[in-house]
């Protein structure tokens, strides 16, 4: 059991740097045998350990216009349900990225992608403002991605080692 | 005129890793394969500490011996390490380098005349060090059929009434070889039975794969015969820093001590407060590179595989040796024509000894994608030569 359990951390931390990684290099690179990090790989997508792969852009090389913001919301919650309900009502939104339950001075943590300030903007007014469970929102956009994902967006500059020492 | 040069130093022989440095240096688009340092940056959190503490205004020499908090760190971290316990006090110094302790380490110990046991192939400074402080430099040949490990039978026929210093240079490099327990059980018999000193150079020592690293001093009689030289470079990415360190008993380390601080004062001062943040929080950083090494490793061993290069498997340091007898050259010309037909820089086996001739020092301190494009090439090499001309 422990055994498997090593088998998983290994290939979700490497899965987690580089989704597209070739399961049989993958096992190579462990010293796994490839059917077995197939069959864990396989298991953990089932089991919802592995959600889903995704694909890190840096949308502003692209030209293409997007707004980022972060929403701190303040929520009454509800009897039975908790905060699960409203947020539930809340990342339903398609362009909702991610939600959080934050502790601390506010509730939930929302991020939203639009396309402009005024796409984000009416989405709080008329969305989240207007629910009976939101008490408060403050609205952050965001003016620079420098790193994400543990990723840092400015290119690296190049090597300065030198070709050949002892 | 006088001549300005003493004849000790005119005979010791130029490393012969220069000639294909220069070489590498005149081309273009070369990948090289031939570095003996990480590829990792140093982790941040010893970078910044180390700018912190010039902005702090530790400018000034440290004791001869190093930051005793340092000094402490190391002691700390040998004894977790390789089981060791040494007092910070007067049985450890901080060097520039595992290098200079060799060096020092070499003076403070040979009187003319004394013999020391190198084990080849290795590290190129053990050689000229030996010859600068009046030693006679005995060559011990490790064979690929042992995995490049040292062997007692090695040992009994080179040693000598003579005989003072082993050199132990493992993790290897450029090898990769490592002596488990098991090997240096015997080895460590053998030092005592013929009154001998081990000078240990674990550079290394976080670098292994198979296993905890073991040190030679962890061995019954053993500590008060061994001087243990380690550093940052290798495990926490430190090249640049110039800080190593070496623990033994504390008759040899004074006179270490008082050579150390006529020839060099101290190391580094800001190096050396980076290096306390490295030893107290940055044991995950130095395992996740470690992995990261150990994964090239593999994969560098499957691809030699499936493309028919011979090679034992290494478990240590950074670097895979591949055996390339079988076509029929030097190391020397098959690394020379790496480069200027597939613009691959690799070092000749020779460039560590003579015994090194026909096989090749391969570095793994690069990227996944920087290897993936070096082996096509090599593949591509190899693939021309077994074609009959």
């Amino acid at each position: 059991m422990k055994e498997k359990e090593t088998i998983r951390m290994e290939i979700l931390r490497n899965l987690e740097r580089n989704g597209r990684i070739d399961l049989g290099e993958l096992a190579v690179l462990l010293g796994f045998p490839e059917a077995e990090v197939a069959n864990e790989v396989a298991a953990m997508e089932k089991e919802n350990i592995i959600c889903g792969y995704h694909t890190m852009i840096d949308w502003d090389k692209t030209g293409v216009e997007t707004v980022t913001a972060l929403i701190e919301v303040r929520v009454t919650p509800q009897r039975n349900q908790g905060f699960d309900h409203i947020a539930e009502r809340i990342y339903n939104y398609p362009e909702v990225n991610s939600v959080y339950l934050i502790s601390g001075g506010y509730d939930l943590l929302v991020t939203l992608e639009g396309k402009t300030l005024k796409e984000v903007s009416s989405f709080v007014s008329e969305k989240l403002s207007t629910s009976d469970s939101v008490i408060s929102t403050a609205t952050h956009f965001i003016l620079k991605k420098y790193k994400d994902h543990g990723t840092i967006m400015a290119k690296k500059a190049g090597s300065e080692r030198m070709l050949v020492t002892p | 005129m006088k001549n300005p040069l003493s004849k000790k130093i005119v005979q010791v022989q130029p490393s012969g890793i220069r000639k294909f440095f220069d070489l590498a240096n005149e081309m273009d688009d070369v990948i090289s394969l031939g570095v003996g340092e990480p590829d990792f940056d140093t982790p941040w959190r010893i970078r910044e500490e180390g700018i912190f503490s010039l902005e702090r205004g530790r400018t000034f020499y440290t004791s001869n011996a190093g930051l005793l908090e340092l000094r402490k760190e190391i002691c700390n971290y040998l004894n977790r390490k390789i089981g060791v316990q040494y007092d910070p006090q007067k049985e450890t110094m901080v060097t520039v380098g595992g290098s200079e302790a060799i060096d020092v380490a070499l003076r403070c110990m040979l009187d003319p005349g004394d013999e020391v046991l190198i084990p080849q192939p290795s590290y190129v400074s053990y050689l000229p060090c030996t010859v600068m402080a009046d030693g006679v430099p005995v060559i011990v040949e490790l064979k690929n059929e042992n995995e490049f490990k040292l062997t007692v039978a090695d040992l009994e026929k080179h040693v000598s009434e003579r005989t003072k210093i082993l050199v132990m240079p493992f993790p290897n490099n450029p090898t990769g070889a490592i002596m488990t327990g098991e090997d240096l059980g015997p080895i460590a018999k053998f030092v005592e039975e013929h009154d001998l000193y081990v000078l240990s150079d674990e550079i290394y020592s976080e670098l292994s794969y198979k296993g905890k690293h073991v040190s030679i001093a962890s061995f019954p009689g053993m500590r008060e015969r061994t001087i243990v030289i380690n550093g940052f470079s290798k495990g926490f990415a430190m090249t640049g820093w110039r800080l190593g360190y070496c623990c033994g008993p504390e008759n040899i380390l004074k006179q270490m001590i008082k050579l150390h601080q006529f020839a060099i004062m101290c190391a580094p001062t800001n190096s050396q407060y980076a290096a306390v943040e490295g030893l107290r929080h940055c044991g995950e950083e130095v395992e996740e590179m470690r992995k990261a090494y150990d994964q090239r490793r593999r994969f560098l061993m499957h691809e030699f595989k499936r493309i028919g290069l011979d090679c034992f498997e290494p478990f240590g340091a950074f670097y895979v040796f591949p055996d390339i007898r079988k076509f029929g050259m030097t190391s020397d010309e098959f690394a020379s024509r790496l480069l200027y037909e597939e613009k691959i820089a690799v070092v000749p086996g020779t460039a560590f000894g003579a015994c090194g001739e026909g096989f090749l020092r391969i570095s793994y301190a690069y990227s996944l994608e920087d290897l993936k494009v070096a082996l096509e090439r090599i593949e591509h090499f190899i693939k021309g030569l077994q074609k009959p001309r």
